[in-house]
C-alpha cells in the first residue's frame, strides 16, 4: 500500500508538473493567439462596413486597403487622426474598449477609437461596441455613413451566449435588419437603434426606422444588444453632434 | 522500455494490430459501446469540425493513454482517477491552446466541445481499462485504434450530415446548383442534433446487418 505522503508528494509533483507544462505552452503560443484575435477584430470592422470578399488570409492586407484613417477620441468629442503608416499599428486598433468603458464609469479619462473606411469612394465611420449579454461580454461594430445617422451594417460576436437563442445575434438574419436604420429623429434628437421585443412593428409608424426585431427566446441578450449600443453611442455622442451633417 | 520486452514480441504483432483493427468495427467506441454519443452529435454538422475533432481526441487519447502507461506503477490507486484526469485535462487545454493559435476559425466552431474532450467518456474509460495494465506501446496502439474508431463514424456522420443538410463537403459544393433550379432543398433537419442520432442508429443498423458478430444471440 501507499502511505498518505507518499500520495500527497505524488499529488503535488503531478500538478506542479502539468502546471508548468501549461504555462509553457501558453506563453509560447500567446503571440500566435494574439495574432488571431488581432484578424477577427479587423475582418469584424471590414464586414460592418460590408467590405466584400475578406477571408482570414487576407484580413490584414484588406484592413490596411480599405481603413484610411483612424481617430482617437476623447470625451468632448475631439479627434486625434492617425492617417501615415500602417492602420493594423494605429493608435485606435491598440485601444482596448473594456478598458477605456471602465475609465468611463470611474470618472476618469478616455480615449475610444473610430475607424474610418474609404469603399468605393464612400466614407463609412464605425465605431467598436461593447457591453453584456446573458452569460457574458458581447461585443461588436457599427458602420455609420458620414451622415452620422444611417447605419450601414453591424457586426456582433458573444463570449458564450446560448446557441440556437442569444447567440443568434451573429445571424446575417439579425444583423441585415439594422442597414439603413437611423440613430437619430427626424427632430434632432438621439434614439439609438432599439431591439424590440415582440418585433419593431410594435412601435408607432414614425419610429420604426429605429427599431428592429429582438430574438424570440434571447430576451435578455437582445435587450444587452439594445443596451450596448444606446451606451456606447451615448459615449460617442460628443464626437457624432461635431461631425454629423444636420 | 526496451528492458521489459522478454520475448521480443515485434512492434506491430497481429495481437498488436488487433488493438486497432478491433476498434474499428467489432469494438467500436460510438455504434458498439455507444460511448461519446455527446460529442459525436454536436460537432458533425460540418465536415471540418468533425475532422479536427477526431484529430484533437486522438491526440489526446494517445498521448495519456502513454502517459498513464509509463506512470502506471507509481500511480497510488486511491488517487488514480484524479491522477488520470489531470493527464487527460492538461492534454485538452494543450490541444485547444494549438487550435487556438494555428486554425482559430475551427476552433471558434468547436468553441466549448474541445475542452468537452475532458468528459468525453471514451478517454477516461481507455485510461482506466487499458493504459493503468499495460506497457506504454500496447497502450499508444489501443489509443490509436479507439480515436479512429471515433473518428470514423464522426467522419461518416458528418459526411452525411454536410451533404444533405448543406449540400457542400468541407464547403466545396457537392450538388450541382442545377438541382436546385430543379427545385431540390437542402434537408434543414440534417443540420439539427436529432438527425445525427437517427444517423448513429443508421450506421448501427447497417455495420450489424454486415458484422453477425455482433447480433446477439436472442
Amino acid at each position: 500500500m501507499y502511505s498518505n505522503g507518499y500520495i500527497f508528494r505524488y499529488a503535488a509533483i503531478l500538478v506542479i508538473v502539468a502546471a508548468a507544462l501549461l504555462s509553457l505552452a501558453a506563453m509560447l503560443l500567446k503571440p500566435y493567439q494574439d495574432k488571431n484575435i488581432a484578424i477577427e477584430k479587423m475582418g469584424g470592422i471590414l464586414a460592418s462596413a460590408k467590405v466584400e470578399g475578406v477571408e482570414t488570409a487576407n484580413t490584414i492586407k484588406a484592413f490596411n486597403q480599405f481603413v484610411v484613417e483612424e481617430l482617437v477620441v476623447d470625451k468632448d468629442g475631439n479627434a486625434e487622426p492617425y492617417k501615415d503608416g500602417k492602420m493594423e499599428d494605429g493608435p485606435a486598433f491598440k485601444i482596448d474598449m473594456k478598458k477605456e468603458l471602465y475609465k468611463m464609469s470611474k470618472g476618469n479619462a478616455y480615449h475610444l477609437p473610430v475607424y474610418v473606411v474609404n469603399k468605393d469612394g464612400e466614407t463609412i465611420y464605425i465605431l467598436p461596441l461593447r457591453g453584456t449579454g446573458l452569460w457574458g461580454p458581447i461585443w461588436g461594430n457599427i458602420a455609420l455613413k458620414d451622415d452620422f445617422n444611417t447605419i450601414i451594417g453591424v457586426t456582433f460576436d458573444h463570449k458564450g451566449e446560448t446557441p440556437g437563442l442569444g447567440a443568434e445575434i451573429t445571424t446575417s438574419a439579425f444583423k441585415d435588419q439594422f442597414v439603413g436604420k437611423k440613430i437619430f429623429h427626424d427632430d434632432g434628437s438621439f434614439m439609438s437603434v432599439m431591439v424590440v421585443k415582440g418585433g419593431a412593428k410594435k412601435l408607432p409608424e414614425d419610429m420604426q426606422i429605429h427599431g428592429v426585431d429582438a430574438i424570440s427566446g434571447g430576451t435578455i441578450t437582445s435587450n444587452g444588444v439594445n443596451d450596448m449600443i444606446h451606451d456606447v453611442l451615448t459615449v460617442y455622442l460628443p464626437f457624432i453632434q461635431k461631425n454629423r451633417k444636420q | 522500455m526496451s528492458t521489459e520486452n522478454k520475448a521480443k514480441e515485434p512492434l506491430f504483432s497481429t495481437k498488436n494490430l488487433k488493438l486497432i483493427t478491433k476498434q474499428l468495427n467489432l469494438s467500436n467506441p460510438i455504434t458498439v459501446q455507444v460511448l461519446g454519443i455527446c460529442s459525436a452529435l454536436a460537432v458533425t454538422a460540418k465536415l471540418m469540425p468533425a475532422i479536427v475533432m477526431s484529430i484533437s481526441v486522438l491526440v489526446v487519447l494517445a498521448a495519456s493513454n502513454v502517459v498513464i502507461a509509463l506512470l502506471r506503477k507509481g500511480i497510488p490507486p486511491r488517487i488514480r482517477i484524479i491522477v488520470q484526469l489531470v493527464v487527460i485535462a492538461t492534454m485538452v487545454i494543450l490541444v485547444d491552446q494549438v487550435l487556438k493559435a494555428f486554425v482559430y476559425d475551427v476552433s471558434k466552431q468547436l468553441s466549448v466541445f474541445v475542452g468537452l474532450i475532458i468528459t468525453n467518456c471514451i478517454i477516461m474509460g481507455r485510461l482506466e481499462a487499458f493504459a493503468m495494465s499495460n506497457k506504454p506501446w500496447p497502450a499508444f496502439l489501443d489509443g490509436i485504434g479507439n480515436a479512429l474508431g471515433y473518428g470514423v463514424i464522426l467522419v461518416m456522420i458528418a459526411f452525411l450530415r454536410e451533404l444533405f443538410g448543406s449540400g457542400t463537403l468541407l464547403d466545396f459544393r457537392i450538388i450541382p446548383q442545377g438541382f436546385y433550379d430543379f427545385g431540390y432543398v437542402n434537408n434543414g433537419l440534417m443540420i439539427l442534433p436529432p438527425m445525427a442520432l437517427i444517423t448513429v442508429g443508421v450506421i448501427i443498423w447497417v455495420q450489424r446487418y454486415y458484422t453477425r458478430e455482433l447480433i446477439e444471440e436472442n
